[in-house]
């Protein structure tokens, strides 16, 4: 009865059509079986395979500490890192005085904050007209009337730094990698682990090897914003066409030549669109860096909603979006900002017309303050004092250089009240609190200890089945071996309490998500719609999604499972919307005319054919999830994160990377499974 | 053509695309096909070429995409290191060029044109056409000087401050040309270069190429997949199938007289009338003084065709630019080029 039609080949692999099961089908069932034998048998299995394993079969951690402590201190290591260090600090002194006027060399700030939003401005204009303009200079405005304007810019000095620094990195490396197959080989696989491991264990061993301070979460940022850009490199150097490379080469280009004026030009789409993975992981990071005790929005956003202060809390999440969107905005619409020629003869200033712009209205606005430095009696603190002397100008003057405590217009507390009202009215409580009562009691808890109840080998066996029946004994060994791995180091309970949440929050997620985006993905402007909060979305650092999540729920485990659901759920819609609008006009067309109904044209041909691109998303929510779950550790887990939150205090590096690798597992081997699904389903397909 | 030594000498070429190809070509059993050698794994781009460019010629390689064109030019500016044979420009072994002298050889001697363009996107018109002189290290004012030049040449005057992006099909490619013309190569090397572009604007480029061409008198390789291009542009055309050159002949002699098989096939919808010059028809004059009016030997039967009708000799004198009579010309043979008999 299937509307598509199946090849041979794949008939066979799939089991259906002749009703027989394909031996790979068979292979998994046989394990299954195995495992929910072993489940059954569950009384009679020795201790070990039931409850958690304390001290582990290895002493990873041990063998890791000696590891690094060789490394570090016999191999000297600690050395060359506090030399990079120190040249790291020197740069983020020199942008710290410059933004907030951390007193350091140059001496020269801080930079009143007009000067900043009008370059920003004329910026975002060049770029993308007024609506850029108004996103670029309004966040600037935002943070400085908002009173957030300090712990923005010592927010904004780390990212001055590990943006530029990271881009560099990772055009080199990229460009290493391009040139050499081994080195590219080797580099693959770490950038796969980089880009799961838990972002607690960038941030001990950057604390340990490079001092504490801004020092440690600059080099946490810039590893962990590296990936992107490397990817990105070598991905836009393999694209140059191979007739822009002849004509280099037929010009006579040297090596050199070569590279700088015909491959990287021709790499730049791609180069940019690194520059704003940058931006955005840059800022993700640094926000997280409050863990590490950072100061900077992040830092105030912990201690805001330590303290339950949800007004203030929201505020700088509101500031953090504007941040987000302003970067992301920005960079991708220089990703596409093409040059346009100027006719013979323009005289200098129109061509470089935007330049000066922006060097114009930077210098006016530090001119003003420059000159309102020095007026005597700067009637700053007389707000309303009509006795204070040249009053209107000065305090105008004053407001435009910096935005004083009382001058902000911060309503955090105003907005507490607002919040704690709205959750105060009965309706809404009992809302929450039912949400709370039913989750809690017959999902969460139930799922958690049924997960808890399987003996290991039984949750080995089935991860080794699933990974056999989509990618044959390769994956299953990853699977299984993987999972294995994480029993042995004796922190499978919590790495089980780990997987069991991220587990609960995407099948929520999907359950709301796919509704969502089926409905919406029937017209073209829904879709369009919520492809544009989605998109926007996901530019936000995760660490905003607790917001919403502590506010509704307080601080416990539905909280924790809603910030996941509430943060996977972008790329979920996202990708199933996208999915569902690439299946070709034809093919919808074609079931029209067969008579299908809007829900057998679903069924038969939009989600099989949306499948693939959706398994991506799913993907992309498993990754996500396990993130999230990380930072959730701060609302107070029992998991993996909350041991690797624990390892910060100290200097227990082994141990952190030893959790931090159970976290990375888990995740890689969800990735290998639903992508290497998802690329055979394509190919079954035949589609692109 | 002129006595001196070739601009181009190749003998017994090999471009084999696999892995460690030299060790396979060592090996090889002399004389393998095109599909045994595919059937071990190997790709034969070029197999076994031999064929020599004069100072001055314009020589077209024809043949179908997959035939070895593109890859055979590559070969001649080493863009392609070949597997097997070797390669002589201006009597010089490119294959033991080292990378300095080979830049340096590609910075004076070599222009190439490409089918897609390969423009730089980043680069205005004028940067692009000043690119290879701004690489040789030529000083600002002097490559800008040069630059206007050529593109004043190709006819883009004005447009030089727009980026590649800004133009049509055909005006990327009159900077191509631009591009290639702007160190004045000896050798001219020119990969499809009017393929991508529509009909009416590929005859155009097509006048304009040959009103450059009788300018500047290049040595040419010229690469098209379009017989009518290749006849109205070629002294001599080459028609490569699987990699190897089936035959290289004057255009008059590969549709009067197709070497094999494949030639002729390719040649069947030809009208030969308007390929063949009377200049190949005349027959030695042995002594004789034909009399009455000659025929210009660089006519085609076609454009004789009035007169051939018309005419009731049975032989016509062929006389040469100069009006020096070069032989005798049988009207029935014209006649049954005329009429596709031939």
């Amino acid at each position: 009865m299937s509307i598509t039609t199946l090849s041979p080949s794949e008939t066979q692999s799939q089991g259906r059509g002749d009703g027989r099961w394909s031996e790979r089908q068979l292979v998994a069932i046989g394990l299954v079986a195995l495992a929910v034998a072993l489940a059954l048998a569950r009384p009679l299995l020795p201790e070990w395979t039931i409850v958690r394993v304390e001290e582990g079969l290895y002493a990873y951690a041990d063998w890791l500490d000696a590891v690094f402590n060789f490394v570090r201190d016999d191999l000297g290591l600690i050395h060359l890192t506090r030399a990079i260090a120190g040249g790291l600090e020197y740069l983020l002194d020199a942008t710290a005085n410059l933004l907030y006027g951390k007193k350091r060399w140059p001496h020269l700030g801080p930079i009143p904050w007009t000067a900043l939003a009008a370059a920003a401005g004329v910026i975002g204009y060049y770029l993308g007209g007024w609506r850029l303009a108004t996103i670029g200079a309004g966040t600037f405005v935002w943070a400085a009337l908002i009173g957030q304007w300090s712990i923005a810019m010592q927010t904004m000095s780390v990212i001055a730094v590990a943006a530029p620094t990271a881009f560099v990195m990772g055009l080199v490396l990229g460009i290493f990698a391009w040139k050499s197959r081994p080195f590219e080989a080797v580099l693959k696989p770490v950038l796969a682990i980089l880009q799961t491991l838990p972002f607690f264990t960038y941030l001990l061993p950057a604390v340990i090897f490079f001092k504490v301070g801004p020092t440690a979460g600059a080099v946490a940022t810039i590893v962990y914003a590296l990936p992107p850009m490397i990817l990105m490199t070598t991905l836009g150097l393999r694209k140059v066409p191979p007739e822009a490379v002849e004509a280099g080469k037929m010009s006579g280009c040297t090596r050199w030549q070569m590279l700088r004026h015909v491959y990287i030009p021709s790499a730049r789409t791609e180069i940019l669109v690194g520059v704003n993975q940058v931006f955005m992981l840059c800022l993700a990071m640094v926000v997280l860096t409050a863990f590490i005790g950072m100061p900077g929005l992040g830092g105030k956003l912990l201690a805001m909603m330590n303290s339950f202060k949800l007004g203030r809390s929201f505020e700088i999440g509101v500031t953090i979006v504007l941040f987000a969107v302003m970067l992301d905005r920005l960079s991708k619409a220089w990703v596409v900002k093409q040059p346009e020629h100027f006719e013979r003869g323009t005289p200098w200033w129109q061509r470089h017309a935007y330049s000066l712009a922006t060097f114009g209205g930077f210098a006016i606005f530090v001119l003003i303050a420059f000159l309102v430095r020095d007026l005597p009696n700067v009637p700053v603190k007389a707000v309303g004092d009509p006795e204070a002397e040249g009053s209107f100008f000065g305090y105008v003057g004053g407001v435009l250089d910096e935005v004083g405590r009382k001058q902000s217009l911060t309503q955090g507390k105003g907005i507490d009240k607002a919040i704690k009202g709205f959750l105060g009215i009965d309706s809404v409580q009992a809302v929450t609190e039912w949400l709370r009562w039913f989750l809690n009691v017959w999902i969460l808890i139930p799922f958690r200890n049924a997960l808890l109840w399987l003996p290991v080998p039984t949750v080995i066996l089935a991860i080794g089945a699933l990974g056999y029946l989509v990618g044959g004994a390769r994956s299953a060994l990853i699977g299984a071996g993987f999972f294995a791995f994480i029993a042995s180091t004796g922190w499978w309970d919590r790495a089980i309490i780990t997987l069991y949440t991220v587990i609960s929050a995407v099948i929520l997620a999907t359950l709301t998500g796919l509704p969502l985006a089926i409905w919406a993905s029937r017209s073209e402007k829904w879709a369009n719609r919520i492809l544009l909060f989605c998109d926007t979305a996901q530019t936000f650092p995760s660490f905003i999604y607790l917001i919403p999540a502590i506010m509704l729920f307080g601080v416990n485990d539905v909280a924790v499972v809603f910030s996941i659901l509430i943060f996977t759920l972008v790329p979920l819609t996202r990708y199933t919307i996208e999915g569902l609008r690439s299946v070709p006009v034809e093919l919808t067309e074609a079931a029209d005319m067969a008579g299908a109904t809007r829900r057998q044209k679903l069924w038969h041909v939009q989600l099989p054919l949306a499948l693939p691109t959706m398994a991506v998303g799913f993907n992309q929510a498993i990754m996500f999830a396990f993130f999230m779950v990380i930072i959730a550790a701060f609302i107070g887990t029992q998991d993996l994160g909350q041991e690797l939150q624990r390892t910060l205090a100290g200097t227990d590096l082994g141990k952190n990377f030893v959790l931090g690798m159970c976290v990375a597992l888990m995740a890689l081997v969800f990735d290998h499974i639903i992508m290497r699904w998802s690329t055979d389903r394509r190919k079954a397909l035949g589609v692109d | 053509m002129n006595s001196e030594a070739p601009v181009i000498s190749a003998r017994n070429i090999w471009k084999l695309f696999g892995a460690d190809p030299e060790k396979y070509l060592a090996s090889m059993t002399p004389g393998r096909g095109f599909d045994e050698i595919r059937a071990d794994g190997y790709i034969a781009g070029v197999k076994d070429v031999s064929i020599k460019v004069s100072r001055g010629e314009m020589l077209v390689i024809m043949g179908l995409s997959g035939s070895g064109k593109s890859t055979l030019v590559r070969c001649f500016s080493r863009l392609h290191e070949i597997t097997g044979g070797e390669i002589l420009v201006d009597g010089q072994d490119i294959m033991k060029l080292n990378e300095n002298d080979l830049i340096e050889m590609r910075r004076s001697k070599m222009g190439m044109v490409f089918q897609s363009f390969g423009l730089l996107p980043h680069r205005t018109v004028l940067e692009n056409v000043a690119f290879p002189l701004e690489m040789r290290g030529q000083d600002r004012h002097a490559r800008r000087e040069r630059a206007l030049e050529v593109i004043k040449l190709v006819g883009l005057e004005g447009r030089e401050e727009y980026f590649p992006r800004e133009l049509s099909g055909g005006q990327q490619q009159r900077v191509g040309i631009a591009r290639s013309l702007a160190i004045e190569p000896d050798i001219w090397f020119l990969d499809e270069p009017f393929s991508a572009l529509d009909p009416l604007i590929r005859r155009e480029m097509q006048d304009e190429f040959l009103r450059l061409q009788d300018m500047l008198s290049k040595t040419i390789v010229f690469i098209t997949h379009d017989f009518d291009e290749a006849l109205r542009l070629a002294d001599r055309i080459a028609i490569m199938k699987d990699g190897a050159v089936e035959q290289c002949d004057t255009p008059d002699k590969i549709v009067l007289d197709p070497q094999t098989p494949y030639v002729a096939k390719f040649t069947e919808e030809i009208e030969k009338a308007r390929v063949v010059h009377a200049s190949v028809l005349a027959k030695p004059l042995n002594g004789t003084t034909p009399e009455g009016e000659p025929v210009p030997a660089g006519a085609t039967v076609l454009q004789l065709a009035r007169q051939l009708v018309n005419e009731s000799r049975t032989t016509l004198p062929v006389a040469d630019k100069d009006g020096t009579v070069i032989g005798t010309m049988n009207r029935q043979e014209a006649l049954d080029i005329l009429l596709g008999e031939g």
